[in-house]
């Protein structure tokens, strides 16, 4: 039986669903964002450099995802052997 | 939703309806608050803050929703098989002794399927509709796309496996990652050339990249021969 008091169990499953939400199976997707935003934020506004942020952006945002995809093909394959 | 609706189904042939409806319609009222008592709260942020959370939140689940769509396309990850989950949800249910009139496991059942389904559906519309300043537009569009996928399980029932649900979650994950893309780098001051032009080259970009990435992955799927595939 569960004694912890019911606003905790609703915060800890509120927070639960958030990192499943945003991280799950998945952390470097999350990491790769937060990389991402956080390199974009230099170019743009620190460094005033919008072209350079225009192509970076997307960049990063696709070698994520690549990243990600290429990490679970090697899973699969080490599954495979 | 498709799988909202697949457990609702299972539910309700399983152990009756009127528990199963009433845990549905328990969930969508819940969901209908939550969008109520966040939608407007959300319009008194400013907008570059907005945009930017926004823009990252729908940046990370867009890429998420995009590689399992990938993986699926490319056949290294099963795709969704609603006929295999119905089968699950009634085995539980089974298992679980006779119905009662008023059905508990069925309730609660129905509420957690269509809730945690549902929520995911909330947090896209409250974050694309006050982005945009069109929150009821979304609700409305939301809307409508609850009662087509209710229809459409009433009209097909047990075969939604027919549904081509990850083409759908592909273009769903495309739509995500441009907008995401779009806004958190509006949130962060980056003037994009073209303005909402820019949306349709992201849209573009994206999905070549993801036709590159579902043949990438086919080199290393499992060949299945010609006669089993058939």
């Amino acid at each position: 039986m569960n004694r912890q008091p019911l606003v905790v169990r609703w915060v800890k499953g509120f927070a639960m669903f958030w990192w499943d939400f945003l991280v799950g199976d998945t952390p470097e997707l999350f990491v790769a964002a937060l990389v991402t935003l956080g390199a974009i934020s230099l170019i743009s506004v620190s460094g005033h450099e919008n072209a350079a942020a225009v192509v970076v952006l997307p960049a990063l945002a696709t070698a994520s995802l690549t990243v990600s995809v290429q990490r679970a093909r090697r899973v699969a394959r080490r599954e495979r052997q | 939703m498709v799988e909202a609706l697949t457990i609702v189904l299972a539910v309700g042939q399983t152990r009756g309806w009127r528990s199963a409806l009433e845990g549905t319609g328990a969930a969508l009222m819940v969901l209908a608050a939550l969008v109520a008592a966040f939608g407007p709260a959300l319009v008194h942020v400013p907008i570059n803050v907005l945009r930017l959370v926004v823009g990252a939140v729908l940046l990370i689940f867009g890429m998420q929703w995009l590689r399992k769509a990938i993986l699926r396309a490319g056949g290294l990850k099963a795709r969704h098989d609603e006929d295999e989950a119905y089968r699950e949800a009634v085995k539980i249910l089974e298992a679980s002794g006779d119905a009662p009139n008023r059905d508990r496991v069925a309730f609660v059942m129905a509420f957690k399927g269509v809730f945690l389904e549902g929520l995911e559906v909330v947090i896209a519309v409250l974050t694309l509709g006050t982005s945009a300043h069109r929150l009821g537009l979304a609700v409305v569009v939301a809307g409508v796309a609850v009662v087509t996928v209710g229809v459409t399980g009433i009209a097909v029932a047990r075969q939604l496996s027919r549904v081509p649900e990850n083409a759908m979650k592909m273009g769903v994950g495309v739509m995500l990652v441009s907008f995401g893309t779009f806004w958190s780098g509006e949130g962060l001051h980056v003037k994009w050339p073209g303005n909402d032009v820019m949306l349709l080259v992201f849209v573009a970009l994206y999905l070549v990249v993801t036709w590159a990435l579902v043949g990438l992955v086919r080199r290393d799927a499992p060949r299945v021969p010609r006669e089993v595939a058939a």
